[in-house]
């Protein structure tokens, strides 16, 4: 790991002051992906500013029908609150299957959709449930928050400072496991409004990132069962393949996992 | 058996340190004036190293040398060397490339050394070698080895036309083709063994510590044989003759085969440090041991089988191909030749074998051995290929196996092995048992009928362990003879130090071998230390791996005891008046048989060392040493059958049961054996479902991180359902067979058995990942 100096922010007005302050800082969340790269002397920020102690971060809040959840909640206690497993249960799920237990104890929410790992699970949640990110400055639409492999909307120094979900009707998460990484080597989100909109999302498939898939989206809508995914055809053009995956094995899991997170769903 | 003495189930002596972090590792020591070394590597897979430039690195805070290959070269440093002289079918000696410890002008893999940046920390180190240029001449470079020898490939090495190591053959060929010529069946079947990383949870690391006074090297190193290397350090490399260089391998976190070999950074560690004058630690992070921790296997196979007209197997030939990687490891030579073709007769009654194996460069990290080393390769082609015999001849795969079973012994195979014994129809019927392989057929229906592929796999494999008769590796090629050293030592207050040379890197050698002590004299282990793992301590040692510290290593120790107590007897005999016939030990008491006349081994331990009462012409002390060369290899076996489910969705197994049965002769610590045979399970597990060290064409390295290379987890495999046959080894004291390295060997073809029967197509290559199940179950 090359020199950084450490600060810890009390507050998100502190973190985004030290950040204006700062050469070239970075906000350190649960830190699963930044601390890694840092230590591979892959990224040498001049300045880390750690969010983990900021009281405002941290938290859900289910108010009517919409659930909240602070950006530096940890997977952990999004997993175990009361709240988003009565409310939005397939977020608990998702966020059981995410990683291993080690992740699960620091890696954040807001740290997972910042990065924009193309494989990784909460971009999928957010992009099928038409979640909002909250921001210092901003709200952003899901499906404007996610712009390609590891590019969001925020600008230099803005900070998430949570997710807002509309409660859904129904909704589902079934993940293949990355053999190595535990992302997801093809992970499906789908979700029915309360108003009978039907949103699906694919994470860990496409070589842009995150992605809905309008075909099944049109196929559950007319029937909200597995079976109506069986004729769908799912293309390979522009999925990604390596030697996990191929473009063709991403495309049936897209399917396949769709058709899973349906029943999950109920 | 006593409460510890041997075949109980005692809890590890080692484990408190362990657990509480109180283990000593190499990266633990911390010298006075010790400086830290960074070496810089290749991102080549071949090029030739134009120049170096590190002046600008020199002028850096903290910088005390950078060193590079051509000093180590002029300071004449020998090359790594190859221990084991194989000879080809035309009478050739194998070819081995030059291997200077840095390079000097090649390089030939990504992550060879090519320069060392010795500074006053980790860090400074690793900032200095960013800053030292190396000017490279990228060359053509090839890592497969089918591609490796073809005309107009790079060659590796001026030494090695054709980038061929060696054209080797075993067996008698004219009768395998007149066994063909026969036969009524032919089964023929494609393999590759795919290329592991071995990944012991610490890294590889070297402290060297010059005392110029005293022209004195000290070594700490994460080595699985300290003697070893020190033989090798000292008669090869010209580092230090054996009487200046202490090796010492404290507490090592695994080490699967990767920790036997002597690696370039121990050797360049020693050299920089007499080059600088102090004490230089080299730690290893992952990504070095992904690129130049040895890796294993890596074999690709063509193999027929002939059978006659009632299933009986009457011919079997081989043709392999075996990459090497970029240069000869110190036991590559040996591991597709002597360790694999010999055991290509497997559980089965085969009159003619033939086996030809080509050794090739590529330019790819070098392979050697690794947990079962040309076992586990041989055991999951013959299985593999009993497997399809038995779908092709339409025979039930357990009893075509039976009925080609060796049932007499000793047996002597065509490939060199002579089986002493073994029961190899009790590990089955014991599997079967186990696993209700008759009830299989109706599981598999209520899968059927629930939309899952169902399958079961039956693997019998068999080892030659126990490594191994001087006499015999010795006329095989090998260039040092493998027993066993041990002494013990009664301290004057009659506790025993045992001293070995086994060394422990996990083996839990610390508890089984203080078992033995309780169980001759009948004291507590706690009254019992081992000591391992120092060449100014333990007096010589070749080391652990080939499954042989309990049954070489510890006979050893027997021998020494057996001297010890004769000497005790004498002691005590005398000071009871007594016959030393009439002596008997009990309970850590020296008795008179049939009295009640008796003396404690600390009183007998003090009259030997006060020496004011012995017998006549006894020289004082009770410290005795042994060396023990077994006569034979010893031949573990047994069963494991796997059953499985594979998702027809997404290709992903799932497993429904395991089981083992295993004949490993007597069994020390049930215990420790099944912790054993759990590890070895599951590297034999990720080897059929996740592991592959991949190369992409031009010898980049695709899997050099845990992002990337898959590693099995606890959720990646079930819980085992272990049990054991007996049949004793009758070639050495104890009965011991080994039991290290069996689960590597066995497991594999049965979880690969059983998915290609789940999903009823035979063809299918390890890993069995998910994506390539899924494409085999709807390939056309």
């Amino acid at each position: 790991m090359y020199q950084t100096t450490y600060h810890r922010a009390s507050s998100v007005d502190e973190a985004v002051s030290l950040f204006g302050k700062s050469s070239e800082a970075k906000f350190l969340a649960g830190g699963q992906t930044l601390l890694p790269v840092m230590k591979q002397r892959l990224a040498s920020p001049s300045d880390v500013i750690d969010l983990g102690k900021i009281k405002e971060l941290q938290g859900v809040e289910l108010s009517g029908d919409t659930l909240t959840i602070k950006a530096a909640t940890t997977y952990y206690d999004i997993m175990t609150n009361a709240d988003v497993k009565k409310a939005i249960p397939a977020i608990a799920h998702l966020t059981s299957v995410l990683g291993d237990p080690a992740v699960r104890y620091r890696g954040t929410i807001g740290g997972s959709i910042a990065n924009n790992d193309p494989a990784a699970d909460f971009p999928a949640a957010l992009l099928a449930l038409g979640a909002t990110v909250k921001t210092n400055k901003r709200s952003i639409a899901a499906e404007d928050f996610f712009q390609g492999l590891f590019t969001t909307a925020l600008e230099d120094g803005e900070l998430i400072t949570a997710v807002s979900f509309p409660v859904p009707a129904k909704a589902g998460y079934e993940k293949m496991r990355h053999p190595a990484s535990r992302f997801a080597l093809t992970g499906v989100f789908v979700a029915q409004t309360k108003s009978g909109e039907v949103r699906v999302a694919a994470t860990g498939a496409s070589q842009s990132g995150v992605m809905r898939v309008p075909v099944i989206e049109a196929a559950l809508k007319a029937n909200w069962s597995p079976a109506a995914v069986d004729g769908v055809s799912i293309s390979a053009n522009g999925l990604l393949a390596d030697i996990h995956g191929t473009a063709e094995y991403r495309a049936n899991l897209i399917k396949v996992m769709a058709q899973r997170a349906v029943s999950a769903a109920g | 058996m006593g409460v510890e003495g041997i075949g109980a189930r005692v809890v590890r002596k080692e484990d408190k340190r362990f657990i509480t972090g109180k283990g000593r590792y190499v990266d633990d020591i911390k010298l006075t004036g010790m400086t830290y070394a960074h070496f810089i590597r290749s991102p080549h897979a071949h090029a030739k190293v134009r120049k170096i430039d590190s002046s600008a690195a020199l002028k850096m805070p903290g910088v005390v040398a950078v060193l590079t290959g051509q000093q180590i070269v002029d300071d004449k440093v020998g090359n790594l060397i190859c221990g084991w002289a194989i000879t080809s079918k035309d009478g050739s000696p194998m070819k081995m490339g030059a291997w200077p410890a840095m390079a000097p002008e090649t390089v030939r893999f990504v992550g060879q050394a090519v320069a060392v940046v010795i500074a006053e920390s980790k860090n400074l180190a690793r900032d200095a070698a960013e800053a030292v240029v190396v000017d490279y001449e990228e060359l053509p470079a090839v890592a497969d080895v089918h591609a490796a020898i073809k005309s107009g490939a790079p060659q590796l090495h001026p030494e090695a036309p054709g980038n061929q190591v060696y054209d080797w053959v075993i067996g008698d060929e004219g009768a395998v083709n007149a066994a063909f010529a026969k036969a009524a069946n032919v089964v023929k079947l494609d393999v590759t063994n795919n290329r592991l990383a071995p990944n012991a949870m610490e890294p590889r690391a070297a402290i060297a510590d010059y005392d110029a006074a005293e022209e004195h090297f000290t070594l700490y190193t994460t080595s699985q044989n300290p003697h070893v290397a020190r033989l090798v350090l000292s008669a090869f490399y010209n580092i230090a003759p054996e009487h200046k260089l202490r090796v010492i391998a404290p507490d090592v976190g695994g080490g699967f085969g990767s920790k036997i070999f002597i690696y370039p950074e121990e050797m360049v560690a020693l050299w920089a440090s007499k080059k600088v004058g102090r004490p230089v630690k080299w730690t290893g992070d992952r990504t070095e041991a992904f690129l130049t921790d040895a890796h294993g296997r890596d074999h690709v196979t063509h193999a027929e089988m002939a059978f006659d007209a009632n299933n009986k197997i009457t011919g079997f030939k081989v043709k392999t191909y075996a990459n090497f990687g970029a240069y000869m490891s110190l036991f590559s030579s040996s591991v597709p030749t002597y360790l694999y073709a010999t055991l290509l007769s497997g559980q089965y009654n085969i009159p003619a074998i033939h086996a030809e194996v080509i050794g090739v460069y590529t330019n790819t990290t070098p392979v050697d051995a690794y947990r079962g080393a040309g076992r586990p390769e041989a055991s999951y082609l013959i299985e593999r290929l009993m497997e399809t015999a038995a779908r092709q001849l339409k025979v039930d795969p357990a009893e075509l196996r039976r009925s080609n079973f060796i049932t007499q012994f000793p047996h002597q195979t065509p490939v060199i092995m002579a089986y002493d014994t073994g029961d190899f129809n009790a590990s089955l019927d014991a599997a079967m048992k186990a696993i209700d392989y008759a009830g299989f057929p109706a599981r598999k229906a209520k899968a059927k009928a629930d939309g899952k592929l169902r399958g079961i796999g039956v693997s019998c494999y068999i080892e030659a362990c126990g490594i191994a008769p001087s006499k015999a590796v010795g006329s095989l090629g090998a260039g040092v003879g493998l027993w066993e050293s041990a002494e013990v030592r009664v301290n004057p207050v009659g506790t025993i130090e045992i001293l070995t040379g086994s060394h422990s890197h996990g083996q839990g050698h610390e508890t089984t071998f203080c078992q033995l002590v309780a169980e001759r004299l009948g004291v507590p282990i706690s009254q019992v230390s081992i000591v391992h793992g120092d060449t100014d301590k333990v007096q010589f040692g070749m080391g652990t791996y080939g499954s042989r510290s309990a049954a070489v290593g510890l006979t050893a120790i027997l021998k020494a005891m057996e001297k010890m107590e004769s000497k005790a007897k004498k002691i005590a005999a005398h000071a009871l008046e007594a016959s030393e016939a009439d002596i008997v030990i009990e309970n850590g008491e020296f008795k008179v048989t049939g009295t009640d006349k008796a003396i404690a081994l600390p009183m007998v331990a003090l009259a030997a060392y006060t020496a004011h009462n012995l017998p006549d012409g006894m020289e004082p002390g009770l410290k005795e040493s042994a060396f023990y060369d077994p006569t034979n290899f010893t031949f573990p076996a047994g069963t494991y059958i796997c059953e499985l489910e594979v998702d027809s969705g997404t290709g992903k197994t799932s497993f429904v049961n395991f089981v083992a049965a295993d004949d490993f002769g007597r069994l020390i610590n049930p215990m420790i054996v099944e912790g054993q045979v759990h590890g070895g399970l599951v590297q034999g597990i990720g080897q059929a479902l996740l592991e592959h060290a991949i190369y992409d064409a031009n010898g980049q390295p695709v899997t050099a991180s845990f992002m990337d290379y898959a590693m099995p987890r606890a959720d990646d495999v079930p819980s085992f359902n272990l049990s054991h046959t007996t049949t004793l080894c009758p070639g050495n004291p104890l009965g011991i067979k080994g039991c290290g390295e069996a689960g590597a060997i066995g497991a594999s073809a049965a979880v690969i058995n059983a998915i290609t029967d789940a999903i009823g197509k035979n063809n299918l290559e390890m890993p069995a990942t998910p994506d390539r199940v899924w494409r085999t179950i709807h390939a056309a």
